[in-house]
Formats: structure tokens, sequence, C-alpha cells
């Protein structure tokens, strides 16, 4: 009886200062050293709650481009557009082939050429996985503002003048 | 007396099996009604059992897999197409014929033509080719159970879409499947292959 009880109240024990030990844990506190992230700061144990996933634009107009030799965004959705060695859907409509009956944007004669400067007969390799520069686009505010301007040349914004 | 009855009794059915009584012919037909009932009950019963995702599962376990990040699996509406929607017609009469055609898959199950990855990644190409050729020939009929043209709201479609839906396919010039190819799956080697 008497080893019953003391090892009831040794478990307790045990259970009790385990508990306290990892409430201590909690409350512990991780300084990050104050610093701030493009996300704000936050300290290390603690989980911010995560942003809300932002939703791709559709379809939209052309988007103007900043600077001559940018790959120019993608203004539609590209949800299980496979581009893989056994078939590319953006060249089924952006390939010289189907460009004009479909109303895309043929893709430009750089697409053809190798590091190079020979011109293949077909995609380069180089260019065949589009959207290692090609990228879609979701209605998200920037994280930096950015206050980079075309030159007039391609300054849109500017064209009434 | 007991003898009496006996006779009595073999007499009377005698006579209602002889001629064909009112109840007789009620049995029979009613016999034959019951019978119609569990008969296509338990055919109706088969047909659901084997359209389920979990029993094409058995023999398609890749496809099962891949397919969960396609639209007709995950949506905003929460609306889903399973494989059945798209590869067992809801017609009665096509829903047989594919049945009876399905008993050849279970056939070519046991040779083994698509039973390792590799197998199937080489098999692949003639499979999908087979089905692009079905959904053609009906007009991709299972894609319209679904999908009915005259409802379409081109206000509420993509650009891209529209410029597509109100040209070549409201002409009957192209219908769904000949556009959109790998709607559901990983696509095999498309070389060669119309539009592509
Ligand atoms: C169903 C046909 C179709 C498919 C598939 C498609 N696109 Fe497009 N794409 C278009 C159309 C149409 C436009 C808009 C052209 C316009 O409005 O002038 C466009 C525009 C673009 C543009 C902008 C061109 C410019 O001059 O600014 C880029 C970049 C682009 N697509 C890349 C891609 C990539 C990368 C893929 C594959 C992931 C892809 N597209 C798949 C039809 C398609
Ligand atoms: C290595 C980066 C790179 C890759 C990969 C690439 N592009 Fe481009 N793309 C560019 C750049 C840079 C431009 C703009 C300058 C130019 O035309 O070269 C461009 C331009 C375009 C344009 C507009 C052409 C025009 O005449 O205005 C389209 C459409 C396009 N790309 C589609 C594609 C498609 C489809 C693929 C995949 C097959 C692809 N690109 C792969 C870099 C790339
Ligand atoms: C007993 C195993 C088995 C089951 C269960 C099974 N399949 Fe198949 N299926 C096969 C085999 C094997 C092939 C390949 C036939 C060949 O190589 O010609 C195949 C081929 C196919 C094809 C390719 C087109 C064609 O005509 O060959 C489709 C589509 C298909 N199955 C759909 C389904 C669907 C939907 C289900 C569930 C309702 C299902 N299968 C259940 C074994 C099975
Ligand atoms: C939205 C319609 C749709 C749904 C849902 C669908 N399929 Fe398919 N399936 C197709 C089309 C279309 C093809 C022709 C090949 C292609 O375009 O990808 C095909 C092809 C196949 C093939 C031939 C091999 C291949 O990859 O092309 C098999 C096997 C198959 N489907 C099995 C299934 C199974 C199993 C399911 C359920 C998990 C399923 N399908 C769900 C439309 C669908
Ligand atoms: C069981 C009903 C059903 C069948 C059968 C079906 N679909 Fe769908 N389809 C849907 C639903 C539901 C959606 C998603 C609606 C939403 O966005 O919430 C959808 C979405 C789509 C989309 C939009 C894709 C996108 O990214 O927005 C296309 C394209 C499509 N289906 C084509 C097809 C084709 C082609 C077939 C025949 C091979 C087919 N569907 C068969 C129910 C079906
Ligand atoms: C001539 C080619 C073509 C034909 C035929 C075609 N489509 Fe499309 N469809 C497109 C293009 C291009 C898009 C836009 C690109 C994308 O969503 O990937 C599209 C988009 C869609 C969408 C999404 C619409 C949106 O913007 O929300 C659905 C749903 C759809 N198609 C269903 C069908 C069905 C069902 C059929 C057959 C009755 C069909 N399509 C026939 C080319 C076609």
């Amino acid at each position: 009886m008497k080893t019953l009880i003391s090892s009831m109240v040794a478990s307790l024990l045990l259970v009790t200062s385990w508990a306290s030990a990892n409430a201590v844990d909690n409350e512990e506190f991780v300084s990050n050293g104050g610093l701030s992230s493009l996300r704000g700061q936050s300290e290390l144990n603690d989980t911010k709650q995560a942003e809300q996933l932002k939703k791709q634009v559709k379809d939209d107009k052309v988007i103007d481009r900043n600077y001559v030799h940018q790959p120019p965004l993608i203004p539609h959705q590209i949800r299980d557009y496979q581009v893989d060695l056994k078939s590319n859907k953006c060249l089924s409509c952006h390939g010289w082939k189907f460009a004009g009956q479909i109303g895309a944007t043929k893709i430009s004669p750089t697409h053809f050429e190798t590091a190079d400067g020979l011109t293949l007969s077909d995609v380069a390799p180089r260019r065949y996985f589009c959207l290692q520069c090609h990228v879609p686009q979701a209605d998200a505010p920037p994280l930096i503002a950015n206050d980079f301007k075309a030159v007039d040349a391609l300054d849109a914004a500017n064209s009434s003048r | 007396m007991s003898d009496n009855n006996k006779t009595g009794l073999i007499a009377r059915l005698w006579q209602l099996f002889s001629k064909p009584a009112k109840i007789a012919t009620g049995a029979v037909l009613g016999m034959g009604f019951i019978g119609g009932i569990l008969f296509w009950g338990g055919f109706n019963w088969g047909m659901e059992a084997t359209n389920t995702e979990a029993f094409c599962s058995g023999c398609h376990a890749p496809i099962v897999e891949e397919i969960q990040s396609t639209i007709h699996y995950s949506n905003r509406s929460g609306v889903r197409a399973i494989c059945s929607d798209c590869h067992v017609p809801h017609q009665w009469t096509d829903k047989i014929v594919r049945k009876v055609q399905a008993s050849k898959e279970l056939v070519m199950h046991f040779i083994g033509t698509i039973d390792t990855p590799e197998k199937f990644e080489a098999r692949r190409k003639h499979l999908a080719e087979r089905e692009w050729h079905r959904l053609k020939e009906n007009d991709s009929l299972e894609c319209r159970n679904c999908h009915d043209f005259q409802f379409m709201d081109f206000t509420e479609q993509g650009k891209r879409a529209v410029t597509m839906h109100s040209t070549s396919l409201a002409s009957g010039d192209k219908t769904c499947i000949d556009c959109h190819k790998g709607i559901a799956h990983a696509l095999p080697d498309m070389s060669g292959v119309e539009g592509w």
C-alpha cells in the first residue's frame, strides 16, 4: 500500500514538473535581435498568421514592358499548363505554327537562338522552359515600393505627350 | 375420408396447372416482375460499384494520384468530376457497350500491359489516342454532360476562352477535346499530335 501511494505521488510530481518545464519553454522569449524582414518583425518562436493565398490574374491586356530586353509578363492564368520533355502547352498557342490562328503573340526570334548565336529551326533548349523567364501575375501589392521608371520611349504612362 | 382429401388435393393441383387459372397467371407475372426488379437492380448496383474512383485506382493508381492538382479534382465550387463522369457515358445503351469493352481491360490487366510505371509510360500515348478518338467521335459527349455550350456565359469567361468558344466551338468546327487535351491527366509525348 505504502509503495503504491508513494509511486502515485512520485508519478504525479513527475507529471507536474514535466508540465511546468514545458510551460517555461513556451514562455521563454527567443529574441531575433530586432531583425525586421519584408513581412514585418516576428520573433523566432511565434508563428505568424499566413498571408491569404493570392488569386492569379485570369486574363488581362498585355502588360507594358519597362525595359527593352525584359521578358514580358504573362497576362493570363496558366493552371495545369504542362511544360516538360513530352509536351509544351505554351507553344501550342505561342509557337509560330499556331500563334496567328489563335491570336497569341509569336515567340520572338531570340527564342530560336543558342548561346553561341546559332539560329535553330525550332525553339532553342535554353528557351524551352518558358516559366524560367515569364511569370504569371497575381493581384498583390508589391512588398517594397518600386520607383523604377521606364525610359521615355517605353513609358506608356507618358504616351499622351 | 383422408384418401378422398388426397385425391381432391391432387386433382385440384392438376386443375390449377393444366388450365391456367387467374391466380396462376398472376403468380407467373408476379414472379417475373420481382425477378425483373432484382435483375435490374443488381445490374445497376454492379454498374455503380464498378464506377467508383476506388475501383479504378485498383489498376490506375498513377492516374488517380496525378489528377489531384487538376481543376476537376479541386476548384472553387467544390463540384467534382470523377473517372466515370468522363470515361463511362451516363446513357444506358452507351454504358453497357462501354462495360463490355471494359471486359477487354480485365484481360489486358492479366496480360499486364500497364502494370508497371514503365509499361504504362510506354503505352500511354496509345491509350490517350484511343480516348481522344472516342471523344472526337461522340463530339465530347461526356464533357457536354456537364458543360453545356448553350449555357456558357461569355461575360464570365476569360478573353482567350471567349475568342475560341465563340468561333471554332460555336461553329461546330472543333469539339472540346480538340483544344482541351490533358484537361485531367499528364500528357504523353505530344509530337505528331494535331495542334501540338
Ligand atoms: C490558349 C492559348 C495560350 C496558351 C496555352 C498560352 N498563352 Fe500566353 N497568351 C495567349 C494570348 C491570346 C495572349 C495575349 C495576346 C494579346 O492580347 O495580344 C498571351 C500573352 C502572353 C504573353 C504576353 C506577350 C506580350 O507581348 O506581352 C506572354 C509572355 C505569354 N502569353 C506567355 C505564355 C506562357 C509562358 C505560356 C505557358 C505557360 C502561355 N503563354 C500559354 C495565349 C496563350
Ligand atoms: C531565358 C529566358 C526566356 C525563356 C526561357 C523564354 N523567354 Fe520568351 N522572352 C524572353 C525575353 C528576354 C523576351 C523579350 C525580348 C526578346 O524578344 O527576346 C521574350 C519575349 C517573349 C514573347 C513576346 C515576343 C514579342 O515579339 O513581343 C513571347 C510571346 C514569349 N517570349 C513567349 C515565350 C514562350 C512561349 C517561351 C517558352 C517556349 C519563352 N518565351 C521562353 C525570355 C525568355
Ligand atoms: C482490372 C484492372 C482495371 C480496372 C479496375 C480499370 N481499368 Fe482501365 N485499363 C486497364 C488496363 C490494363 C488498360 C490498358 C488496356 C490496354 O493496354 O490496351 C486500361 C485502359 C483504360 C483506359 C484507356 C483507354 C482504352 O480504351 O484503353 C481508360 C480511359 C480506362 N482504362 C479507364 C478506366 C476507368 C474510368 C476505370 C474505373 C471505372 C478503370 N479503367 C478501371 C485496367 C483496369
Ligand atoms: C474531366 C474528364 C476526365 C476525368 C475526370 C478523368 N479523365 Fe481520364 N482521360 C480524359 C481524357 C480527355 C483523356 C485523353 C488523354 C488526355 O487528354 O489526357 C483521358 C485518358 C485516360 C487514360 C488513358 C491514358 C492517359 O493517361 O491518357 C486513362 C487510363 C484514364 N484516362 C483514366 C482515368 C481515371 C482512372 C480517372 C479517375 C481518377 C480519370 N481518367 C478521370 C478525361 C478525364
Ligand atoms: C461531372 C461534371 C464534369 C464533366 C464530365 C467535365 N467537367 Fe469540366 N468542369 C467541371 C467543373 C465542376 C469545373 C470547375 C468549375 C469551377 O471553376 O468551379 C470544370 C472546369 C473545367 C474547365 C476550366 C478549367 C480552368 O482552369 O478554369 C475546363 C477547360 C473543363 N472543365 C473542360 C472539360 C472537358 C474538356 C471535359 C471532357 C473531357 C470536362 N470538362 C468534363 C465539371 C465537369
Ligand atoms: C477552339 C478551341 C476550343 C474549343 C473547341 C473549346 N475550348 Fe474551352 N477553352 C479554350 C481556350 C483557349 C480557353 C482558355 C484557356 C484556358 O483556360 O486554359 C478555354 C477555356 C475553357 C473553360 C474555362 C473558361 C473560363 O474562362 O472560365 C471551360 C470551362 C471550357 N473551356 C470548356 C470547354 C468545353 C466544355 C468545350 C466543348 C463544349 C470547349 N471548352 C471547347 C479553347 C477551346
